[in-house]
C-alpha cells in the first residue's frame, strides 16, 4: 500500500497501480476517451490528466503509476483549462450534428463537452469529409466523427483476436481502416460488434431498424439465448420491443459477445411470431383459446395413458428452455403422467 | 466443463479436439486468441482447417472418426517417453498398467497412418501437452457425434488423468456445451434416466426421496432416449409426443425417418416461438414466450446458473414455457400453481444437491457456479480439487474403431457436418436477422479442390450428395479447409438439409448419432 494525497485528501491505496485506476476505486472521477480497463493502458487522448505536486508538466493519470507521498490535483484550474483545450481541438473537427446523432446522450464528447462548457469548436478550417463504411450488415463507421482514440483498434486486436481494423495516413488525415480501405464488408470483420461497444462517440454505431434515443430506451440484464458460453448483456427496449443489445461486464464473457449474442436480436419481434394456440383441423391449423387447447391436450394425455399405458407417452424437453421449465417438464411427465420417457437434444 | 471460461487465460497449453470454438463458441475463442498471445501453447486436431489452427503450434487435420487413435497414439508417445505425472498416476487413478497395455500398439506411425497425419506432428502435440504445467482439453461435438463419441471422451480422461491436469485451476477437461441451456436441461432431469441433479429414476433411495417432496408414485423403469422415442413412434408404441422448444425436423439424424415417425404419432404437440418444421407436423401448437419475454435461469457451460429477465411482455397471445407447463400440471392434478420462476427455483433447490445454495437473490448480481451446496457456498469454480471425485480416477484402456460407415466405391467420401459463425442450430431464430442470412444464405459443400478438379466441379456448381438413407442438393465450396476424400457441410438448413444424408448409428452408451461420418456419393446436377 502507498499513501497518497487527491485533492487534499490522503488516502491508502495499492501499489503498482495507475492514478487513474486509484481515483476509480475511490469514485473520483476522471474524464477518459481513449481508456478501457481491459486493455494496455495508451495515454492516446491526454483528457486524463492530472496535475502532481512538484511538476510543472500535467501528466496522463492512464500510464502514471502512484507513488508513495504523491500529491495529486484531479480539477486544478490548469487541469481544467488544459481538457477544455483538447475537447475543444477534437470538437473542432467533428460534424456538429448531435441534435440528430444517434449517439447523442450516450456520447463521451458530448458529455464532457457540457461539463467542460466547450459550446462549439473554436478553430475553423478544414473539417474532415470521408465518406461513411456501411458495407457491413450490421455496424456502421463514419471516420469524420471518429476521434482517433484507437479503442476499436485494440479492442479488436487485444480482445477480440481479429485484427481486422487498423489506423491509416497520418495527422488529420488519419482514420481507421481495414487492409488496402476495401471496406468491412471485405476484410476479415467477423461482426461481433466489440469495438462498436468501445466507440466512446458516434463513429461506430450500430444499424437501428427502429430508432430510439438514449434516454427513451430501458435496459435489461439477461443471459444470451444462443450458445452455451452464457454472454451476458442488456435488452435495449422501446415500447415492447427489443431495439437493440448491449455487453455486459463481469462474467462470463468480460464485455464481449459475438455477432449472434449482439445483432441477433430481431427475431424476437419478428411477424412470424406464433401470436395464437392452434389446433390442426382436417389438415389446416386453426386459431384456438387457451382453454380449448389445454382441454384437448389433457384429454388426450388421459385416453393415451388409460388405453396404452404412460410409457406410451414421451416428451422432449428443451436445451433452449429455462431450468425452471426443464425442472415442470420432466416433473409433468414423470410425477403427473408417470413416465420417465423424458429428453431432450443434448446429443445433437 | 472442470474449468471456468476465465481459466482458459490460465492454460500453458491447450488441445482442442472435436471443437470449432471461435464460430461455436466465439466468446471463448476469443479468450483463447488471448491466451496465445500471452504464451499458451496450442494444439489443435479437427479434420477441417479451422480458424484456430491458424494460431496452433501442432494442427493435426485427422480424418473424421479418428479421435481415439489420436488420443492413444499421444498417450503412447507420453508413457514411452515418461512424461506422465507418475505421482498423480500412483496416487489419484487407477488401471494404468492396462491402459499402457492397450496404448502400447498405438506407436505413432501407427496413429498417423489411421488418423492421416504426420507421426511428428503426433509426437510434438503429445509433448507440448504433457511437459505443459497447466494444460486444458476442449471439445464439442466432434467428440461426442461419433458411434465411438462415449470411447472418445474416456481416452481425453486418460490423458488428462496420466498428466495430472486435473483438479487446478487452468488445467481439466473441458466440454463446450452446445445451446445455451444444454447444462441445465441435463442437471433439471430432462434425460430418461436421471432426476433433476443426476439422482437415477432406478436407485430406490433417490426416487424416494423425490416421492416424499412431489407426493407421488414414481416410476422406475428407465424411459427412452430421442432416437429411441422416434423409432418406437414409427413403430406405433409411442401414441403421444409433447416436443417443446425442439425442431428435430432439421436436426436429427435421417430426416425420412424422422418424418415417419412423428406422422405415426396419434397425437403431436409442439411448443415454440416460430411454426418449425416440427410445428408443421404437429395437431396442436403452442405459442411461447421468447427468452426476453420471461424470467428464469440458464445454465452455462462453466456451470454457472444466470439470470434471464423479462423485458417486454409476450407477443399476442403467447405465454412463457413455465406458465403453460404450470396451467397444464394443474389441469393433471398437480397441487401447486406457481406464480413466479422464482418459486420453482425454490423447489429445484429442495431437491437438488448442488443447487441447494442457488436462489435467485444470490445470482441477482452475478450468476454461481454449482455445485453451491449451502446458501453461502461460494459456488464452485473448478471441479475434483478434492482429489478425483469418485475417490480414484478410473483410467478406461479404448481402442479405435472405424465409424459405422467406411467409405467404399459406391460412396467413396467422409461426409462430416458442423455449425457456422453466422447461424444457429435449426435456424428458428438467426433465419429471421437479415444481416445474418446475407452472410451465411444457403447451405452448401465445401469440397476440396483436387476432390472437385477429379469430379469436374467448380466452385459454385450444384452438386448432388446420395447416402444410404438419401439425396440432396446443395451448392459447391471449392476449398483447401478439408482435405482429400473428406467433405464438409453445415446442418442448419432446411433447404438441402444434410440431416436427410446423415448416419442414425448410435454410440451405444450415450445413445448418440454418429452425425460427423456417414459415406457418400457426389456428383455434379445437369451440367
Ligand atoms: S466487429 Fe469485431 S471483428 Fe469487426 S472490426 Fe469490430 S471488433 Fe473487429
Ligand atoms: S472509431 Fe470510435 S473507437 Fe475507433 S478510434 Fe474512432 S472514436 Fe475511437
Ligand atoms: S454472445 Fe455469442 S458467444 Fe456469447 S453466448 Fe451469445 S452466441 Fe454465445
Amino acid at each position: 500500500m502507498v499513501r497518497i494525497t487527491i485533492n487534499g485528501v490522503e488516502y491508502q491505496v495499492e501499489d503498482d497501480i495507475t492514478i487513474l485506476e486509484a481515483c476509480n476505486r475511490l469514485d473520483i472521477p476522471i474524464p477518459t476517451l481513449c481508456h478501457d480497463e481491459r486493455l494496455n493502458p495508451y495515454g492516446a487522448c491526454r483528457l486524463c490528466l492530472v496535475e502532481l505536486k512538484g511538476k510543472n508538466k500535467l501528466e496522463a493519470s492512464c500510464t502514471t503509476k502512484v507513488r508513495d507521498g504523491m500529491e495529486v490535483e484531479t480539477h486544478s484550474d490548469k487541469v481544467v483549462r488544459t481538457r477544455r483545450e483538447i475537447l475543444d481541438l477534437l470538437f473542432s473537427n467533428h460534424p456538429e450534428d448531435c441534435l440528430t446523432c444517434e449517439k447523442s446522450g450516450d456520447c463521451k464528447l458530448q458529455d464532457y463537452c457540457y461539463e467542460y462548457g466547450v459550446e462549439k469548436g473554436s478553430y475553423l478550417g478544414e473539417k474532415r469529409d470521408y465518406s461513411i463504411d456501411d458495407s457491413n450488415h450490421f455496424y456502421t463507421y463514419d471516420p469524420n466523427k471518429c476521434i482517433l482514440c484507437g479503442k476499436c483498434v485494440r479492442v479488436c486486436d487485444q480482445l477480440q483476436g481479429t485484427s481486422a481494423i487498423g489506423f491509416e495516413n497520418r495527422g488529420f488525415k488519419t482514420k481507421v481502416s481495414t487492409p488496402f480501405d476495401m471496406g468491412l464488408a471485405k476484410s476479415t470483420c467477423v461482426s461481433c460488434g466489440n469495438c462498436v461497444a468501445a466507440c466512446p462517440v458516434g463513429a461506430l454505431l450500430p444499424k437501428r431498424k427502429i430508432r430510439y434515443r438514449a434516454w427513451e430506451v430501458k435496459k435489461v440484464k439477461t443471459t444470451c439465448s444462443y450458445c452455451g458460453v452464457g454472454c451476458q448483456m442488456y435488452l435495449l427496449v422501446k415500447g415492447n420491443q427489443v431495439v437493440g443489445v448491449e455487453p455486459a461486464e463481469g462474467k462470463p464473457n468480460n464485455g464481449l459477445l459475438c455477432v449472434k449474442g449482439r445483432f441477433g436480436y430481431s427475431f424476437i419481434n419478428h411477424t412470424d411470431r406464433l401470436k395464437t394456440p392452434l389446433i390442426k383441423r382436417n389438415g389446416k391449423f386453426e386459431e384456438a383459446s387457451w382453454e380449448e387447447v389445454y382441454d384437448l391436450i389433457v384429454s388426450k394425455i388421459k385416453e393415451s395413458k388409460a388405453k396404452y399405458g404412460p410409457n406410451s407417452l414421451a416428451g422432449l424437453t428443451s436445451a433452449r428452455c429455462t431450468n425452471e421449465e426443464n425442472y415442470l417438464f420432466q416433473k409433468m411427465f414423470r410425477a403427473l403422467i408417470g413416465t420417465n420417457n423424458v429428453d431432450h437434444c443434448a446429443r445433437l | 466443463m472442470t474449468n471456468s471460461i476465465e481459466e482458459v487465460l490460465d492454460n500453458d497449453a491447450m488441445f482442442v479436439i472435436g471443437s470449432n470454438t471461435t464460430e461455436n463458441h466465439p466468446v471463448i475463442g476469443t479468450f483463447m486468441k488471448q491466451a496465445i498471445r500471452r504464451g499458451t501453447k496450442l494444439i489443435v486436431a479437427d479434420p477441417r482447417r479451422i480458424e484456430l489452427a491458424d494460431y496452433a503450434d501442432v494442427f493435426l487435420q485427422i480424418k473424421p472418426g479418428t479421435n481415439i487413435a489420436l488420443i492413444n497414439g499421444m498417450i503412447h508417445v507420453i508413457i514411452e517417453n515418461k512424461l506422465y505425472d507418475r505421482d498423480f498416476v500412483d496416487k489419484h487413478t487407477e488401471n494404468f498398467e492396462e491402459l499402457k497395455k492397450v496404448v502400447k500398439d498405438y506407436t505413432p506411425e501407427l496413429a498417423a497412418e489411421i488418423c492421416g497425419v504426420d507421426k511428428e506432428d503426433i509426437i510434438k502435440a503429445a509433448r507440448i501437452y504433457a511437459e505443459a504445467e497447466r494444460a486444458g482439453i476442449y471439445y464439442a461435438m466432434g467428440i461426442t457425434q461419433h458411434t465411438t463419441g462415449t470411447h472418445s471422451v474416456m481416452s481425453l480422461s486418460n490423458l488428462s488423468l496420466i498428466c495430472g491436469n486435473i483438479g487446478k485451476e487452468g488445467a481439466g477437461i473441458n466440454p463446450l456445451r452446445g445451446q445455451n441451456n444444454v447444462q441445465g436441461a441435463c442437471d433439471m432431469g430432462g434425460l430418461p434416466t436421471d432426476l433433476p441433479g443426476y439422482q437415477k429414476v432406478f436407485k430406490d433411495e433417490a426416487r424416494e426421496k423425490f416421492e416424499r417432496v412431489w407426493k407421488v408414485k414414481l416410476p422406475s423403469k428407465v424411459g427412452l432416449t430421442v432416437p429411441e422415442i422416434l423409432d418406437e413412434a414409427e413403430k406405433g408404441k409411442i401414441k403421444f409426443l409433447y416436443i417443446m422448444g425442439e425442431n428435430p425436423m432439421v436436426s436429427d439424424p435421417d430426416i425420412n425417418h424422422v418424418k415417419k415417425a412423428l406422422t405415426s404419432l396419434d397425437f403431436l404437440i409442439v411448443q415454440d416461438i416460430f411454426l418449425t418444421e416440427t410445428a408443421e407436423l404437429a395437431d396442436v401448437v403452442l405459442p411461447a414466450a421468447s427468452f426476453a419475454e420471461k424470467d428464469g435461469t440458464f445454465t452455462n457451460t462453466e456451470r454457472r446458473v444466470q439470470r434471464i429477465r423479462k423485458a417486454i411482455e409476450p407477443v399476442g397471445a403467447a405465454k412463457a414455457d413455465w406458465q403453460i407447463l404450470t396451467d397444464l400440471m394443474v389441469r393433471l392434478g398437480h397441487d401447486k400453481k406457481y406464480s413466479h420462476p422464482s418459486e420453482i427455483m425454490d423447489e429445484i433447490r429442495s431437491v437438488t444437491p448442488s443447487y441447494r445454495g442457488i436462489s435467485y437473490d444470490r445470482i441477482e448480481v452475478e450468476g454461481i457456479q454449482w455445485p453451491c451446496t449451502y446458501m453461502k457456498h461460494p459456488g464452485t469454480k473448478y471441479l475434483h480439487r478434492e482429489g478425483i471425485a469418485r475417490g480414484k480416477g478410473l483410467l478406461m484402456a479404448v481402442d479405435h474403431r472405424d465409424s459405422a460407415e467406411v467409405p467404399d466405391s459406391e460412396y467413396p467420401f467422409i461426409l462430416t457436418t458442423g455449425r457456422l459463425l453466422y447461424q444457429y442450430h435449426t435456424r428458428t431464430m438467426t433465419g429471421r436477422v437479415d444481416g445474418l442470412n446475407k452472410l451465411a444464405p444457403e447451405s452448401f459443400v465445401e469440397i476440396n479442390d483436387a476432390t472437385a478438379n477429379k469430379l469436374n466441379i467448380s466452385n459454385g456448381d450444384k452438386v448432388r450428395l446420395t447416402t444410404r438413407r438419401g439425396s440432396i442438393i446443395t451448392t459447391a465450396r471449392v476449398t483447401e479447409i478439408v482435405d482429400e476424400g473428406v467433405v464438409f457441410m453445415p446442418f442448419h438448413y432446411t433447404e438441402g438439409a444434410v440431416n436427410y444424408l446423415t448416419n442414425t448409428k448410435l454410440d451405444e452408451h450415450a445413445k448418440i448419432p454418429e452425425l460427423k461420418v456417414a459415406a457418400v456419393k457426389i456428383e455434379k446436377v445437369g451440367s
